[in-house]
């Protein structure tokens, strides 16, 4: 639904010009959760400010739904515009209106009628769980709260798609998992295309389903979140999934573990995707009568399910202990016996 | 006993130079209000990265602006004789003041709106931007109710600003308590009247300073 075809964006000063965005080819589609990470300076913010022409594009197409936004000006524009929801890191909420002043604000953009736009507001105050808070002052608001209205507000107009640049980045872990969690319900509820952009890729991991990792202006790396979480190409994408499976350090201590256990077995088990396999070790341990011993793991949930791997220790008599790897073998967890820490 | 006191005062005089002097300070607040509003926002809409970013339209309201800032307003009022004539018919009493009022204190209103409005958060200005807003809805429901506060505040410094100017206007012919202070009092070298004339004007300062602190502070949801 969202094509973007070279797309390229140079900012040009006395100092010099700098190409923020560098041929960037992107196909989006509906109803899609789209992540985009990068480190700071990679032309994110750039990028998505391009897709509602905050910023106008040096060259390049953007198609949202067969309209060239690329090519629009003044009244066109305008009601483009009010297709795209957009939410900010800062909120840019206006502090001078309440709560319900500003969700109704794009509403008296687009001229919504007074009666029709009370009853849309109140709509969205009860779907971003503000009820009760309407008439508060954005000041009187919890960062947490204030994305909440800022979300109700990009969602007013009905968009088609909505753009989240670094929304959570201003809010602490547990308020950040909130609106992540609101955010993925808005997409299932409504089918709404969303495109967020983040330098965390806790953020991707927890809802998008597919990522595209940006670096120096160009989009480097692009694929499912698993493919990409499983198979990283690029050192900046191996460094963002590090970011949330930290590797480096547990394989120094699974070395340190292996010199401490001669008997028994050590099973490493890969868990990618699929949410069916998260019941595996309790199934083993009932099936079979050995004893399992967690050593270390991390598993972290996506969208499309569990991924990460987890190191057991396995002991009990020999035959049943093959017989449980065997089990296991046969669901889609991977499993390596007795692996060597490289 | 007041009688005693101020054995020269007249209370009808007192109450009808009272009178024009809140009628020329209200007036002018207004006008300077609006004409410094508008200076504000032309001077914020056409500087570089503005709304109407134009170079040549800047470069001329900041010029207008800064000599009008720059002339004394005693200077500005003899000036302005002539078209204080064509334009109210006399260059006597109230009205004839304000033309002069609003013309010298508008520039000078109008720089602290344009500072005002670059205090208004880019992002705000952005996200209504991106919601599709024309320039008109930016000016009329983000920049001028976002400013509201200061927008206040300084209409409050000009509009003290102003009463002194009244005083001034006063004593050539516009009327109000600076005239009577002058005519009334010093020429007659009636004390008591240019003391009680200085007592009102600061009352009607403090006056409006408590009511521009108090509409400013409701507004502000900060
Ligand atoms: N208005 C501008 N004028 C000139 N250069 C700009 C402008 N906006 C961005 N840039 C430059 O473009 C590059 C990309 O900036 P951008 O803000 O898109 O990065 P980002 O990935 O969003 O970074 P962050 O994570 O810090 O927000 C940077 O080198 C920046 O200096
Ligand atoms: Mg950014």
């Amino acid at each position: 639904m969202i094509s973007i075809k070279s797309l390229q964006k140079v900012f040009q000063s006395s100092s010099g010009n700098v190409q923020a965005v560098d041929d960037v080819s992107l196909d989006i589609e509906k109803g899609e959760i789209f992540g985009v990470i990068g480190y700071s300076g990679a032309g994110k913010s750039t990028f998505i400010r391009l897709l509602n022409r905050l910023e106008d594009p040096t060259s390049g197409e953007i198609v949202i739904d067969d309209n060239d936004i690329s090519k629009l000006r003044g009244k066109g524009l305008r009601k483009a515009r009010q297709e795209i929801g957009m939410i900010y890191q800062h909120f840019n909420l206006l502090w001078s209106r309440t709560v319900k002043e500003n969700i109704g604000f794009p509403l008296e953009i687009a001229n919504v009628p007074k009666q029709e736009r009370e009853q849309r507001v109140n709509e969205l105050v009860d779907l971003v769980g503000l009820s009760g808070r309407e008439n508060a002052y954005p000041s009187q608001l919890s960062g947490g709260q204030k994305q909440r209205v800022g979300i109700a507000r990009a969602l007013a107009n009905k968009p088609k798609v909505l753009l989240c640049d670094e929304a959570t980045s201003a809010l602490d872990p547990e308020t950040t998992d909130s609106i992540l969690d609101l955010l993925t319900d808005i997409n299932k509820k409504l089918g709404l295309t969303i495109i967020l952009i983040t330098h965390e890729m806790h953020v991707i991991r927890k809802i998008s389903n597919r990522v595209a990792v940006m670096e120096e202006g160009r989009v480097v790396e692009q694929g499912d979140v698993l493919d990409v979480f499983r198979n990283p190409q690029q050192k900046v994408t191996k460094r963002f999934v590090e970011q949330v499976m930290g590797d480096r350090d547990q394989d120094d201590s699974l070395q340190e573990i292996l010199t401490h256990y001669d008997s028994g077995h050590i099973l490493k088990l890969h868990f990618v995707g699929e949410k069916t396999n998260q019941a595996v070790i309790s199934e083993v341990a009932k099936q079979y009568d050995i004893s399992i011993n967690i050593l270390q793991g991390k598993i972290t949930q996506t969208q499309k399910g569990a991924y990460g791997t987890l190191v057991v220790h396995l002991t009990g008599e020999e035959s049943v202990i093959q017989e449980a790897i065997q089990y296991i073998s046969a669901t889609s967890v991977k499993v390596e016996v007795n692996p060597d820490a490289s | 006993m007041l009688r005693s006191l101020f054995p020269n005062v007249k209370m009808a005089d007192l109450m009808e130079a009272t009178k024009e002097t809140i009628y020329m300070t209200g007036v002018s607040v207004l006008g300077t209000f609006i004409f410094g509003i508008a200076l504000g926002l032309l001077l914020y809409l056409t500087a570089k990265d503005g709304l109407w970013a134009n170079k040549i339209l800047n470069f001329i309201v900041a010029t207008v602006v800064n000599v009008f800032r720059a002339i004394p307003f005693i200077i500005l009022i003899l000036l302005l004789f002539p078209f204080t004539e064509f334009l109210i018919g006399t260059i006597r009493g109230p009205n004839a003041a304000l033309p002069a009022l609003i013309i010298g204190a508008s520039p000078f209103y109008g720089r602290m709106v344009e500072i005002a409005l670059k205090e208004v958060d880019k992002g705000v200005i952005e996200a209504a931007k991106g919601m599709g807003a024309k320039t008109s809805t930016i000016i009329f429901k983000v920049l001028l109710p976002e400013s509201m506060p200061a927008l206040i505040s300084g209409i409050t410094v000009t509009a003290i600003a102003l009463i002194s100017y009244t005083a001034m206007a006063g004593v050539i012919g516009a009327g109000g308590l600076g005239d009577l202070a002058y005519l009334k009092g010093f020429q007659r070298w009636d004390f008591d009247v240019v003391l009680v004339s200085t007592i009102l004007i600061v009352l009607i300062v403090f006056l409006f300073q408590f009511l521009g602190d108090y509409v400013s502070n409701k507004l502000d949801k900060r």
